[in-house]
């Protein structure tokens, strides 16, 4: 499976977050409105970095939000946030972060391929500043390289 | 030759070092099997591994293996990785 498509609903820019929780809360959030999750996915999300850090801060300024595949899962979904404010989550090379990534995956297995399609993106240096930049949603799909030809209507706010 | 690479979930970040590992394994002309795992069942999927790959938070969850342990800091970082992965193998 490909990456997911990205709708309007699931992209969320230049918002604020107080913390850490706030801003997974915001891409778990982008995740719900979008279709891929019910909102218990999201608390399993903060509930991951409570109980092992702040890990999922994997490359400078970017965190990708996840939990386990779940019955909270209603198919799979990527999700971006931008802050407008970078939050500390306390990594200790890769705060703060200004860039989340929510990613909800439906089986174990079904992710290896949308997870390589997220590295191929991500193995760009110039895709996190480019995110972190991005001012509406179709800049987020083409940076994704994603159709953007099907979403033509406001970004959701 | 076994990498594991580990993280809470098993799903999302450890998947990505994977792949990536995968990459720079090639690049390097190391012949070597990549897993994903969580830190949970590490005992029994890394039992076997020369090399855990993770991020410096989950280091002290690892309990004791006779594997290396190689910290990533950027998972995107083909560079980094190459030269971490080409001192814990070569």
């Amino acid at each position: 499976m490909p990456l997911p498509p990205l709708p309007d609903a699931a992209i969320s820019l230049g918002v604020r977050a107080s913390d850490w929780r706030d801003a997974v809360r915001l891409a778990g959030e982008a995740l719900r409105r979008s279709g891929a999750t019910r909102a218990e996915y999201t608390e399993r999300m903060v509930q991951l970095v409570e109980d092992f850090g702040a890990y999922i801060v994997i490359a400078p300024g970017l965190a990708l939000a996840h939990a386990r595949p779940g019955p909270d899962v209603l198919e799979a979904g990527i999700s971006v946030v931008t802050l407008t404010e970078p939050v500390v989550f306390g990594h200790p090379h890769n705060d703060p972060v200004g860039v989340i990534i929510g990613l909800a995956v439906a089986t174990p297995d079904a992710h290896v391929t949308t997870v390589a399609d997220l590295a191929n993106v991500f193995n760009d240096p110039a895709t996190i500043p480019a995110l972190a930049a991005a001012s509406d949603p179709h800049e987020v799909r083409r940076i994704f390289a994603l159709d953007d030809t099907l979403e033509q209507e406001e970004p959701a706010r | 030759m076994k990498v594991v690479a580990i993280c809470g979930a098993g799903v999302g970040t450890s998947a990505i070092l994977k792949v990536n590992a995968e990459r720079v394994l090639e690049r390097l002309d190391i012949d070597a099997d990549v897993t994903a795992s969580d830190v949970a069942s590490l005992g029994t999927t890394a039992a076997d591994a020369q090399v855990i790959l993770t991020s410096p938070e989950l280091v002290e969850k690892i309990g004791a293996t006779n594997a290396d342990i190689v910290v990533i800091e950027n998972y995107f970082d083909l560079d980094e990785l190459e030269v971490k992965l080409e001192a814990a193998l070569g």
